[in-house]
C-alpha cells in the first residue's frame, strides 16, 4: 500500500463501491480500508444483518468517503445502483479440516443471488469475487450474467491477490528482501494445488534449490489452511484478506480512472491455457475492467509440471460452478 | 535490473531509510478493536516488530496478519505466561483489552471488569517495559488511566509524559461531523476536543473549529452538535444493538494516535495531538485531555485551552465533578491493590 500511494490518478472520478457481506469477518476490515481509500467516493455496505452498526461506526472516520448501509434483499438494489465496483466477500468461511470446495453448497447460492442483483442493477460494474470456492464462484457469476444477457468477461474477476501477497511476504522473508520490492506472479486458481506461484519469475530475481522451490510453493498453497488451523474454528483469513482485497480494489479503481500499467494477478475468463475457460494470470486493468489477460511467460520445469498436474482439479471446480449455475437457471 | 539497482541506491541516499523502527505491542489484539488495529499497525512504516497479545485467539490473528506483505514482523502471544515476552523491548504499548458497552450502559458500567484488566496489564508494563509509551483505550478511560498511573507510580517507573488515554476518536468524530455541516473535506477540518472521554466530560471547543462553523448556526444547533459528539459512542452502541461498540473507527483513531507517537519518537517533531494525560492544565483535575506537543521523550508541552465561548465554559463547569469522580474512582481502585479484584 505504501508504494502505491505515490500513484496519483490523473482524473479524480466519483467512484461508488458496493461491498456485499460488509458485516462479516472480511467485510468489516475491508470496509475500513475502503473508507480510508482516496479513490473511493461512496461506499455502499450490504449484508443480511448487522450492517447498520458497521456503517454508523465507519461513518465517524474523518475521511471524505460517504458510507451508506443496506440491510436484506429488499435493499440490495439501492446498494448496487450506480456502483462502479462491486466487491463480494459474502458467505461462510472454512473450519479446520475443510477445503474451500466444502463451502460450495452454502456459498454457491449466496453468490448467485448477489450476482443476479448486480446484473440487474449495475450491469456496467466490475464484480470482484472473494467468496470461496473462487474457482467455482467465478464461473457461477459468469454463467448467471450470461443467462441475463449482461455478461462482460472484462468485468468478472476472482480475487487471488492474497496468494500474491502471501508469496511476496514469504519470498521476501526467505531472502531478506524489502517486501515492497518483491513481486511474485501467482497463476492458476485459488485453492490448494491450483495456486501456482511462479518463483522463477519473481522480481527481483531470486534463486531457489529444487527442494526450496517445492517447500516454498507448498507454503504458499497451504497458507490459507494454516490460518484456518491457527484460528481453531474461529474463521479463516480476514485481516490479510481485507488487505489484499483492498489492494485489488484500489488497482481496479486506478484502472477505471485511466491510470496506465496497473497489473494484478486475477482469476478471469481466459484463453491462456487450452480447455481451461477461467484461469488466473497477470491482467492489465483499464477503464472497462480487464484490458488484457497476459500470458504466462516462461515457466521452469518444476512450474510446468505443477501446472499440468493441477489442471484436472481446476477444470473440475470450474465445471462444478458452471453446472450449478446452469441447473439453477433451469429451475428458475 | 542493474539500472534499477543504481536508481534504488541513489534514491535511498536522497531519501535515507529511517534508521530506527520500533517495537509495538497491542494488548487485547484479538478483540473487536484489537484485530483491525493490528491490521493497520502492520501497515505502519515505523514498526519493526508487532507483538499481538491476548488471553485467547492470538495465534490465529497473528498467523493472519503475518501474511500481509509489509515490513513489520508479527508475533502472537497467548495468555499471562507469554505477556513478559510480548512486552520485552517495547517502545509503545497500546491497550484496547476489555469488554465493550451494550445498549443502555455507560462507559462507567464497564469499570468493574476493565479496571482489573488494566491494572494487571499495567503491572506487566512496569515489570517488563517500564520506559515504554503506554496508550490506553480500555474504557472507562477517565478512570483506567489513573489506575495505570498509580500502578506505575507504585512500581517506581511512572513517567507521566509517556502515559496516555486515547481520545483521538472524539477528535476524529468532531472533525467528521463538522465537515458534514460545512461541506468540507474532513481532513481539512480541525477542532480541539478536550476534557475526558465519556459523555459530558468530552468537551469539543467548537468556537475554535477551523474552518469556523457557519454564523447561521443557532445556539440550539451548536448545542446539538456538541451533544452529538459527546454521545457518538453511544450512537454506535445503539446501532450495533448488542453486537459491540465502535471498533473500526476506534482502530482507525488509535492507529492515527500510534502514528503520531511513533513520528514523535523518530524525532520527526513537533507532533501535535490530543490525549488524556496527567496534567496541571486545570486546577483540581489531575488528569485532563489538552492539546499537546509530543517529542522524542513523550509529552513535551501541554498547551493552554485557549479562548472558549459561553456554552463551552458552561459545559466545562458542569463536567468537572463527573471527571473528578471518575479519576478518584480509578485512583481508589488502584490504591486497594490486587486483593480487591477477587
Amino acid at each position: 500500500m505504501v508504494a502505491r500511494s505515490s500513484r496519483r490518478s490523473l482524473r479524480c472520478e466519483a467512484r461508488k463501491v458496493a461491498l456485499l457481506g460488509a458485516g462479516g469477518g472480511i467485510g468489516q476490515p475491508l470496509a475500513l480500508l475502503l473508507k480510508m481509500n482516496k479513490f473511493v467516493t461512496e461506499l455502499a455496505l450490504y449484508d443480511i444483518v448487522g450492517v447498520a452498526g458497521v456503517a454508523a461506526d465507519l461513518s465517524h472516520c474523518n475521511t471524505p468517503v460517504k458510507v451508506t448501509a443496506f440491510t436484506g434483499p429488499e435493499e440490495l438494489a439501492g446498494c448496487l445502483s450506480g456502483a462502479d465496483l462491486v466487491v463480494i466477500p459474502a458467505g461462510v468461511p472454512r473450519k479446520p479440516g475443510m477445503t474451500r470446495d466444502d463451502l460450495f453448497n452454502t456459498n454457491a447460492g449466496i453468490v448467485q443471488a448477489l450476482v443476479q442483483a448486480a446484473g440487474k442493477n449495475c450491469p456496467q460494474a466490475v464484480l470482484e469475487i472473494i467468496t470461496n470456492p473462487v474457482n467455482s464462484t467465478v464461473p457461477i457469476a459468469a454463467e448467471t450474467l450470461k443467462a441475463m444477457g449482461v455478461y462482460d468477461p472484462k468485468k468478472v474477476i476472482g480475487v487471488t491477490s492474497l496468494d500474491v501477497v502471501r508469496a511476496n511476504t514469504f519470498v521476501a522473508e526467505a531472502r531478506g528482501l524489502d517486501m515492497k520490492d518483491v513481486d511474485v506472479p501467482v497463476i492458476g486458481g485459488h485453492a490448494g494445488a491450483t495456486i501456482l506461484p511462479l518463483l522463477s519469475q519473481t522480481t527481483p530475481a531470486v534463486t531457489f534449490t529444487e527442494a526450496e522451490k517445492k517447500a516454498m510453493t507448498e507454503k504458499i498453497q497451504n497458507a490459507g489452511t494454516v490460518v484456518v488451523e491457527a484460528k481453531a474454528g474461529k474463521g479463516s483469513a480476514t485481516l490479510s484478506m481485507a488487505y489484499a482485497a483492498a489492494r485489488m480494489a484500489e488497482s481496479t479503481l486506478l484502472g477505471l480512472n485511466g491510470e496506465p500499467n496497473i497489473y494484478e494477478c486475477a482469476f478471469v475468463q481466459s484463453e491462456v491455457v487450452a480447455d481451461v475457460p477461467y484461469f488466473a494470470s497477470k491482467v492489465l486493468l483499464g477503464p472497462h475492467g480487464v484490458a488484457k489477460v497476459m500470458g504466462l511467460g516462461e515457466l521452469d520445469a518444476f512450474e510446468t509440471a505443477a501446472l499440468q498436474s493441477m489442471l484436472p482439479q481446476l477444470k473440475a471446480e470450474i465445471q462444478k460452478g458452471v453446472d450449478f449455475a446452469k441447473n439453477a437457471k433451469v429451475a428458475a | 535490473m542493474a539500472a534499477l539497482n543504481r536508481i534504488q541506491k541513489i534514491a535511498s541516499h536522497l531519501d535515507p531509510p529511517k534508521l530506527f523502527k520500533f517495537k509495538v505491542a497491542v494488548l487485547g489484539a484479538a478483540g473487536g478493536i484489537g484485530q483491525p488495529l493490528s491490521m493497520l499497525l502492520k501497515m505502519s512504516p515505523y514498526i519493526s516488530e508487532l507483538s499481538l497479545y491476548d488471553v485467547a485467539n492470538t495465534p490465529g490473528v497473528a498467523a493472519d496478519v503475518s501474511h500481509m506483505s509489509t515490513a513489520a514482523r508479527v508475533k502472537g502471544y497467548l495468555g499471562p505466561d507469554q505477556l513478559p515476552a510480548a512486552l520485552a523491548g517495547c517502545h509503545l504499548v497500546i491497550i484496547p483489552a476489555g469488554v465493550p458497552r451494550k445498549p443502555g450502559m455507560t462507559r462507567d458500567d464497564l469499570f468493574n471488569i476493565n479496571a482489573g484488566i488494566v491494572r494487571t496489564l499495567a503491572e506487566a508494563v512496569a515489570a517488563h517495559c517500564p520506559t515504554a509509551w503506554v496508550a490506553i483505550i480500555s474504557n472507562p478511560v477517565n478512570s483506567t488511566v489513573p489506575i495505570a498511573a498509580e500502578v506505575l507510580q507504585r512500581a517506581g517507573v511512572l513517567n507521566p509524559a509517556r502515559l496516555f488515554g486515547v481520545t483521538t476518536l472524539d477528535v476524529v468524530r468532531a472533525e467528521a461531523f463538522i465537515a458534514e455541516i460545512v461541506g468540507a473535506d474532513p481532513r481539512d477540518v480541525s477542532v480541539p476536543v478536550v476534557g475526558g472521554h465519556a459523555g459530558i466530560t468530552i468537551l469539543p471547543l467548537l468556537s475554535q473549529a477551523r474552518p469556523a462553523l457557519p454564523a447561521s448556526m443557532t445556539a440550539e444547533q451548536r448545542k446539538a452538535l456538541m451533544v452529538r459528539i459527546q454521545d457518538a459512542g453511544t450512537e454506535v452502541v445503539q446501532a450495533k444493538a448488542g453486537a459491540g461498540s465502535a471498533t473500526l473507527s476506534m482502530a482507525y483513531a488509535a492507529a492515527r494516535f500510534a502514528d503520531s507517537c511513533l513520528r514523535a519518537m523518530s524525532g520527526e517533531g513537533p507532533v501535535n495531538e490530543y490525549a488524556y494525560v496527567r496534567s496541571s492544565a486545570v486546577p483540581g483535575l489531575p488528569y485532563f485531555s489538552s492539546p499537546l506537543r509530543l517529542g522524542r521523550g513523550g509529552v513535551e508541552e501541554i498547551f493552554p485551552l485557549g479562548a472558549v465561548d459561553a456554552m463551552e465554559q458552561e459545559n466545562f463547569e458542569a463536567m468537572k465533578a463527573e471527571l473528578l469522580g471518575s479519576i478518584k474512582k480509578g485512583e481508589e481502585f488502584a490504591a486497594r491493590g490486587p486483593a480487591a479484584a477477587k
